[in-house]
């Protein structure tokens, strides 16, 4: 039962990066690849009518998280303290960022909430990135179950690690670069001219970094944690995620120099997934390692009462059925590029 | 007080505190738009649609604050409070995963077809879009009340070997006879801040002469709701919340009611300061025998004061919850008054002329938001010195790990974000306020900007 709520809140995680990638990533090229007002407003109406269901993902994820794990919610959201608080303030200014520029056809008022958006945007990205390397690294977690991380201490790999070193600084950046490319092609598909055109470049700019990065950061994980494949070892299925993620990098480079602008974001998701995927199968039952091993949090000794979680997988199952109703009719009503003039924003 | 306890203690408090003014109006007014709608399509009367379209985009404003300053709370159960989490995980975390699950999800989802969907949809899909976020904000409301009841009241659990609580009975916990009642008592104050809002706009047009048939409108319902949601307020709710505490947490209504000694025939202190170290009330004005009647229904029962306590299990700061429960409960019997003047103005037809009155009405404004937060602190300073009731105190529930530098840290930039987004928030609204409600209708579309999702 705990194995399945692990996998529960994994594809919640994994939708949540997949679904609000798009509007970080569109953050993130915003204020190169949309010059002029009209084109701003483009962007901001593509992500306009979902960006707030996608950020409820992370809202749901966290608090499936804290139903299904309590232990682990209490240990990593305090031990991540700073982080995730600034994290939450990052949020703050993106939505409003996003909601409220267009309140006031001034351009100084809206040049403010441009960087705004924009630099949360980019700064999100790259706390997610840092926070998942956190995870990978682990953390330093003791007898009592609890750990604090100061934002950074020397950025190097000892007992006392910060939440800034040099292998979440890699993670971060990372994530920034996969984001910004998920985000290029997310923007390529919804807009067309000039706008979709810049936005491609963005895309194929970004491609040799996060070819590059996919590989580096392998190897470093391998370098700080070689128990990281033991799972691949032990579960041959395993052997899919990498496959999955080399033919997704492949499909990216091919569509989109050809505007096939729908495929290479569907790739670009696949590659998300299969990436966060291939770290959770790789963690599986651990839910946040320690530096000392003997302290880390499994799914056996943070997971919630037997019966609260099979009460919850009624509940939850009929919940993200109608979950999915949703967004399938919201991204339905919203389909297809964004026009000039029809829209708000 | 531990220096880390007070600062996760203020920092909750205040962000619970700011986060609130926000999900009450947009509770109350879910509930008003769906009833301008209806009569709008049912009359076929294009000012209830338009009167609908401009609540509409004062609850957008109102909607992202909500949302932006809503997702902190969630997390500060893990990042402030991790000890209270690990503790009561196994239950809470049932509530607070069902509302995002059930209620935000629909909330997001519905809300920008409600918001800009108007053209692309049939009236009956936007008036059902309508209704999705009104059943979305509502259902929010109750898992959180929920949740707080659980603390309150806890039921529907087991301790486990490891000593942290467990869920026992699903439907005993969501069904917790104390949710019940609260929820009521809650959802009827932010229909009431609605209410009084929708009314202090409509105050302010017909004093200013401006959008005459609209302003009759927001009088009108707001009035008619007002004074329904008003009267509910005190009576059943209230009185059933009150019975509750006397019944289940004796010690707090004590404290509320500033009662030091416990007597038979005991009296309701309508005016006064308590005086903790005299243990008595300093220049009262008392209605003799009234408590033990409303607590009791008997005017000689015996109330029980706070000397029939042990002082450790005394609320913490007795003066504050003294003085919350007495201005929410002054403020609530302020607002029958006022609105069933008006309703009997109205039914004479005066009140649009009635000038005094209108005056009365738009500076109302304030006044239920000063009232619900008072109630909210009436009922977590009442649960002190516990965080959840009987089995963990609040100074054990604290994130240990979380030194008081890095709270107040957090704490300063809560207040200066929150600061700068109550300023823009008051702008913007002022600005919608000023613009009228026939804005909305070509120009408004680059105007507001909410209204395109």
């Amino acid at each position: 039962m705990a194995s399945l709520w692990f996998g529960i809140v994994a594809a919640m995680i994994t939708t949540y990066v997949v679904l609000d990638g798009f509007d970080l990533g569109a953050g993130a090229i915003y204020l190169i690849a949309a010059r002029t007002n009209d084109e701003r407003r483009r962007v901001l109406r593509a992500i306009g009518p979902v960006w707030d269901g996608n950020e409820v993902w992370l809202i749901a994820a966290g608090g499936t998280l804290y139903f299904a794990f309590p232990r682990l919610y209490a240990s990593s959201f305090s031990g991540f303290y700073l982080p995730l608080t600034i994290v939450l303030w990052l949020l703050i200014l993106r939505g409003i960022g996003i909601e409220f520029r267009a309140h006031i056809e001034n351009r100084v008022w809206q040049d403010f909430f441009d960087v705004i958006f924009s630099i949360s945007s980019i700064l999100l990205t790259v706390f997610f990135g840092a926070a998942l390397g956190n995870v990978v690294r682990g953390v330093p977690l003791d007898s009592t179950g609890y750990f604090f991380e100061p934002l950074w201490t020397n950025f190097k790999l000892g007992p006392q690690t910060g939440i800034l070193d040099w292998y979440t600084v890699l993670t971060g950046v990372f994530a920034l670069v996969t984001l910004t490319a998920h985000g290029s092609y997310y923007i390529a598909l919804k807009t067309d001219e000039d706008l979709g055109r810049r936005a491609r470049g963005f895309a194929l700019l970004c491609w040799p970094a996060q070819f590059f990065l996919t590989f580096s950061t392998l190897v470093a994980t391998y370098f700080i944690r070689p128990a990281i494949m033991a799972n691949y070892g032990r579960h041959k299925i395993g052997i899919l995620i990498p496959i999955a993620v080399v033919a997704s990098l492949a499909v990216m480079l091919w569509a989109n120099p050809k505007g096939k602008e729908r495929l290479a974001f569907v790739a670009s998701s696949l590659y998300i997934t299969a990436m966060l995927v291939g770290a959770a199968f790789a963690l599986y039952p651990v839910v946040l390692p320690a530096r000392d091993h003997q302290y880390d949090l499994t799914i056996y000794n943070s997971a919630a009462g037997s019966h609260g979680l099979s009460v919850g997988l009624a509940w939850w199952t009929f919940a993200a059925v109608l979950v999915v109703a949703y967004f399938v009719f919201v991204y339905r009503m919203f389909r297809g590029k964004v026009q000039v003039g029809e829209g708000h924003y | 007080m531990d220096s880390a306890l007070l600062v996760h203690r203020l920092h909750f408090a205040f962000t619970a505190t700011f986060h609130y003014l926000f999900p009450q109006l947009t509770m109350g007014l879910a509930l008003l738009i769906v009833v301008l709608k209806t009569i709008g399509s049912r009359r076929n009367d294009p000012v209830y649609n338009e009167a609908a379209r401009f609540w509409g985009r004062i609850f957008g404003i109102n909607f992202v604050l909500g949302v932006v300053t809503g997702i902190p709370l969630e997390f500060q159960f893990g990042t402030n409070w991790s000890h209270f989490s690990r503790f009561a995980g196994g239950v809470i975390g049932q509530t607070l995963a069902m509302e995002g699950m059930f209620a935000f999800f629909l909330e997001s989802a519905f809300l920008g077809l409600f918001l800009f969907g108007e053209k692309r949809l049939s009236p009956k899909a936007h008036w059902l879009s309508a209704v999705a976020v009104f059943v979305g904000s509502w259902l929010s409301g109750y898992f959180i009340i929920a949740t707080d009841a659980f603390m309150q009241h806890p039921v529907g659990y087991f301790t486990a070997s490891d000593g942290s609580l467990q869920l026992g009975s699903f439907w005993d916990f969501v069904l917790n006879p104390w949710a019940g009642w609260q929820y009521a008592h809650n959802m009827g104050g932010a229909a009431i801040t609605g209410a009084f809002i929708m009314t202090s706009v409509g105050a302010f047009y017909l004093l200013s002469a401006k959008w005459i048939a609209h302003a009759r409108i927001f009088v009108k319902a707001g009035v008619v709701a007002g004074c329904l949601f008003s009267v509910l307020q005190i009576f059943p709710t209230g009185d059933k919340q009150g019975k509750m505490v006397t019944d289940l947490q004796p010690v707090t209504l004590a404290a509320m009611e500033g009662l030091f000694h416990g007597q038979p025939g005991a009296p309701l202190v309508i005016v006064g300061q308590p005086n903790e170290q005299q243990g008595k009330i300093d220049n009262p004005i008392e209605v003799p025998n009234m408590l033990s009647m409303l607590t009791y229904r008997r005017w000689s029962a015996h109330v029980r004061g706070l000397d029939s306590f042990p002082k450790q299990d005394w609320p913490g700061n007795i003066p504050l919850l003294y003085y919350s429960y007495h201005i929410m409960v002054g403020l609530g019997t302020v607002f029958v008054v006022i609105m069933l003047v008006a309703l009997f103005l109205l039914w004479r037809g005066r009140l649009y002329n009635a000038r005094w009155m209108l005056w009365i009405l738009m500076l109302s404004t304030p006044f239920p938001y000063i009232a619900n937060t008072a109630g909210w602190m009436t009922a977590e300073l009442g649960r002190q010195p516990w965080l959840v009731y009987g089995l963990m105190r609040t100074e054990d529930g604290y994130s240990k790990t979380v030194s008081a530098g890095n709270g107040m840290f957090t704490l300063l930039g809560f207040t200066g974000i929150y600061t700068v987004l109550g300023i823009l928030f008051l702008f913007l609204i002022w600005r919608e306020i000023e613009h009228g409600p026939l804005v909305g209708n070509e120009s408004a579309s680059k105007l507001h900007p909410v209204e395109a999702r």
